[in-house]
C-alpha cells in the first residue's frame, strides 16, 4: 500500500461533469437524425445515417460519459493518481465533441478530410487520455479484479483508436482495404473489449455497493476481462491471417461470456439485501436483460440462416447493445453518481456548518422513474423499427425526448448544486437545507 | 478470517442489516418499527466510530506515525455520516417518508464507498502495522463492539 494515500484525490467536481452534461446532447442528436432520416437508415448498419448515429451514441454518449467517470472513478475508487484532472478534461472533452461532430458529417457527407480530421481528433484526445489514465492505473497501489478490469478497458480503448484511426484513413484514402472486416473488429475491441470490460470492472464496485448485494463470485470477476481480452486478440490474430474468415466463434464465445456476467449481475441484485428499489437498479436490469436477448438473437439467427442474411439483424444486434445495454447502464449510473458527487462537494465545501440537499432533493425519484419509462418505451420503438421501419421516427424522436429529459434532470441536480454553493459561499446558509 | 480487523469487517455487515431493516421499515411506513431499528442501527455505527476513533486509530497513528493520512479522512467520514444520521433521524420524526429516503440513500452510498476504503485499504495497513500489538488489541476491539449489541453481534 501506498504510505501517502489519504483518499483526498477526487478531482473538482467540473472534471466530470463536463463529460456527463455532453453525453445526453449526442443522445439526442442521434434520435434526431433517426426521426429525420426516416426507416431507410436502419435498413443495414452500413448506411451513412446509421454510421453516423452509431458513432454518435458510442462516441458522443458513451465514450463522453465513459470519460467523465472514468477520471472520477480512477482516483477515488482505484486510487490512481491522475495527472492535473482539469487541464485533462479541458484538453480532451472539447476535443472529443468537436472529433464525434466530425465524424458524425464525415459519414452523411462522405467527405474524405472530414474522416481525417475526426481520426486526428481522436488520437489527440484518447491519446492524452490513455496516456494520463494509464500512467495512474499502472502506478495505483490497489490491487483485484476491477484493477485488471480497467486496465484491460484502456488497452482496448487504445486498440479501437488505432482501428479506428485506420478505417478512417482506409475510408478517405479509398484504400483496398478489407474495410468491413476491419469494421468488425474495430466494433469488437470497442463494445466488447473497451465498454464491456469497463462496465464490468465499475460494477464490481457499485452493483455491491449500491443495492447491498453479494460481491460477484471471484472466478467471474478476474475471468471476464481476461477472457474477452483472450477473445479479442485470437479474433486479431485470425483476421491478420485470413481476415475475417473463421471469426464467429470468437463473437459467439464472446457474447457468451458476456452473458455469464448479465446472469450473474441480475442474480446478484435478486439476491440483494436492500430491500428497496430504485430507477438505477431499473436500469441495471434492462442494460443486463438486453445483453442477454443479444446472445439469444445470435444463437436464433446461428439457427435460421434467412434471419442471418437479413442485414437488418446486425442493426437488431447493434440497438440492444448501443441503447439497450450501454445508454441503459450509463443513464442508471449517472442518477447515482451525479447526485452523490454533488452532495460529497456540497459537503466539503460547508464542512459541517450546513446540512446540504440530499441526493433525491437533486433529482426526484419521481422524474428519474418517468424518465426511465420514457426510455424503456424509446427502446422497445427502437427495436421494433428495425423490422418496421414506419416506427424508425416515432422511436427516433422518443429516444432523443428520453435523452432531452435525462440532461434536463441532470440540469436541476446542477442548478441544485450552484444555488446551495452560492448560497453558503454568500454566507446565509442556514442549518436546514 | 482471524486478522485483527476481522471484527470490525463482519461489524460492517451488521451495521448494514439494521440500516436496511429500518429503511425497509419507513417504505412500509411501519414507524414504530423503523423507529427502533434507526435507533438500534445509528447505536451500533456509533459503536463502530469509536472503537476505530479510540482504539484502532490511535494505535495505528502510533505504530505507523500516520496521523495526518487515512485516519484523519476517516474520522471526517465518520462526522460526516453522522450529521446525516440526524438528518434521518429528523425525517422520521416528521414521518416524512420522502426525506428519510433521500438522506437514507445519501448515506448509504457514502457508507459503503466508505466501508469498501476501509476494508480495502485502512485494515489492510493495519493488520500489517499492528501485527504484534493483535492479541492485546483483537480482544478490546471485539469487546467494544460486543458491548453496543451483545445479542446481535
Amino acid at each position: 500500500m501506498h504510505p501517502e494515500l489519504s483518499f483526498e484525490q477526487a478531482p473538482p467536481i467540473d472534471v466530470p461533469f463536463r463529460f456527463f452534461l455532453t453525453a445526453p446532447l449526442f443522445g439526442i442528436a442521434a434520435g434526431v437524425l433517426l426521426a429525420l432520416a426516416g426507416g431507410d437508415m436502419l435498413a443495414s448498419r452500413w448506411t451513412p445515417a446509421a454510421l453516423a448515429g452509431t458513432h454518435l451514441l458510442v462516441v458522443g454518449f458513451m465514450l463522453q460519459a465513459m470519460c467523465g467517470a472514468l477520471l472520477q472513478f480512477v482516483p477515488v475508487a482505484a486510487g490512481g493518481n491522475i495527472w492535473r484532472p482539469r487541464l485533462v478534461a479541458t484538453i480532451v472533452h472539447p476535443l472529443l465533441i468537436v472529433a464525434t461532430i466530425l465524424l458524425a458529417t464525415a459519414f452523411l457527407s462522405q467527405r474524405p478530410m472530414l474522416f481525417i480530421g475526426a481520426a486526428h481528433g481522436f488520437a489527440l484526445a484518447l491519446g492524452l487520455l490513455g496516456i494520463v489514465v494509464g500512467v495512474a492505473l499502472w502506478h495505483t497501489p490497489a490491487r483485484g479484479p476491477t484493477i485488471v478490469a480497467l486496465r484491460i478497458a484502456l488497452v482496448a480503448l487504445v486498440v479501437t483508436l488505432a482501428l479506428g484511426i485506420a478505417l478512417a484513413t482506409g475510408i478517405a484514402r479509398n484504400a483496398e482495404w478489407p474495410l468491413l472486416a476491419l469494421t468488425d473488429l474495430h466494433a469488437a475491441w470497442g463494445l466488447g473489449g473497451w465498454a464491456l470490460v469497463l462496465l464490468a470492472g465499475v460494477s464490481y464496485f457499485v452493483v455491491p455497493m449500491f443495492q447491498l448485494t453479494p460481491a460477484y463470485p471471484a472466478w467471474l470477476a478476474r475471468g471476464l476481462p481476461l477472457a474477452l481480452l483472450g477473445l479479442l486478440v485470437a479474433w486479431s490474430v485470425q483476421f491478420a491471417i485470413a481476415e475475417n474468415s473463421g471469426t464467429q466463434g470468437f463473437f459467439v464465445g464472446g457474447l457468451g461470456v458476456s452473458s455469464l456476467f448479465a446472469a450473474t449481475t441480475l442474480h446478484l441484485q435478486h439476491r440483494r439485501r436492500r430491500k428497496v428499489g430504485d430507477t438505477t437498479l431499473l436500469f441495471f436490469r434492462t442494460a443486463m436483460l438486453a445483453l442477454l436477448v443479444i446472445f439469444v438473437s445470435v444463437l436464433a439467427f446461428l439457427a435460421l440462416p434467412d434471419l442471418r442474411l437479413d442485414p437488418r439483424a446486425a442493426v437488431w444486434l447493434g440497438m440492444l447493445a448501443l441503447v439497450g445495454v450501454f445508454v441503459s447502464a450509463i443513464n442508471g449510473m449517472l442518477y447515482k453518481i451525479v447526485p452523490f458527487l454533488n452532495w460529497l462537494h456540497l459537503q466539503k465545501l460547508c464542512g459541517l456548518q450546513a446540512l446540504p440537499p440530499t441526493m433525491h432533493q437533486m433529482i426526484p425519484e419521481r422524474s428519474m422513474r418517468r424518465q426511465f419509462q420514457l426510455h424503456l418505451a424509446a427502446l422497445i420503438l427502437l427495436l421494433a423499427a428495425v423490422w418496421l421501419p414506419v416506427l424508425a421516427r416515432p422511436a427516433g424522436l422518443l429516444f432523443a425526448v428520453s435523452c432531452a429529459w435525462l440532461g434536463w434532470n441532470l440540469l436541476g441536480a446542477v442548478n441544485v448544486y450552484l444555488r446551495f454553493r452560492n448560497r453558503i459561499r454568500a454566507g446565509v446558509a442556514d442549518h436546514r437545507s | 478470517m482471524n486478522s485483527l480487523t476481522a471484527p470490525l469487517r463482519e461489524h460492517h455487515k451488521h451495521c448494514d442489516e439494521l440500516f436496511v431493516s429500518a429503511e425497509a421499515a419507513v417504505v412500509d411506513r411501519d414507524w414504530t418499527t423503523a423507529q427502533s431499528l434507526l435507533i438500534d442501527y445509528m447505536a451500533a455505527m456509533e459503536a463502530h466510530f469509536r472503537t476505530e476513533e479510540e482504539t484502532l486509530f490511535p494505535a495505528f497513528e502510533a505504530a505507523t506515525g500516520m496521523t495526518m493520512g487515512p485516519t484523519r479522512m476517516m474520522r471526517h467520514e465518520h462526522a460526516q455520516m453522522r450529521e446525516l444520521f440526524g438528518q434521518m433521524s429528523m425525517a422520521l420524526a416528521e414521518r416524512d417518508a420522502e426525506n428519510f429516503a433521500s438522506a437514507a440513500e445519501t448515506l448509504l452510498v457514502f457508507m459503503q464507498q466508505h466501508n469498501m476504503k476501509e476494508e480495502n485499504i485502512l485494515y489492510p495497513m493495519c493488520d500489517r502495522g499492528l501485527d504484534a500489538q493483535s492479541s492485546a488489541l483483537g480482544p478490546i476491539l471485539r469487546e467494544r463492539l460486543d458491548a453496543a449489541c451483545p445479542t446481535t453481534c
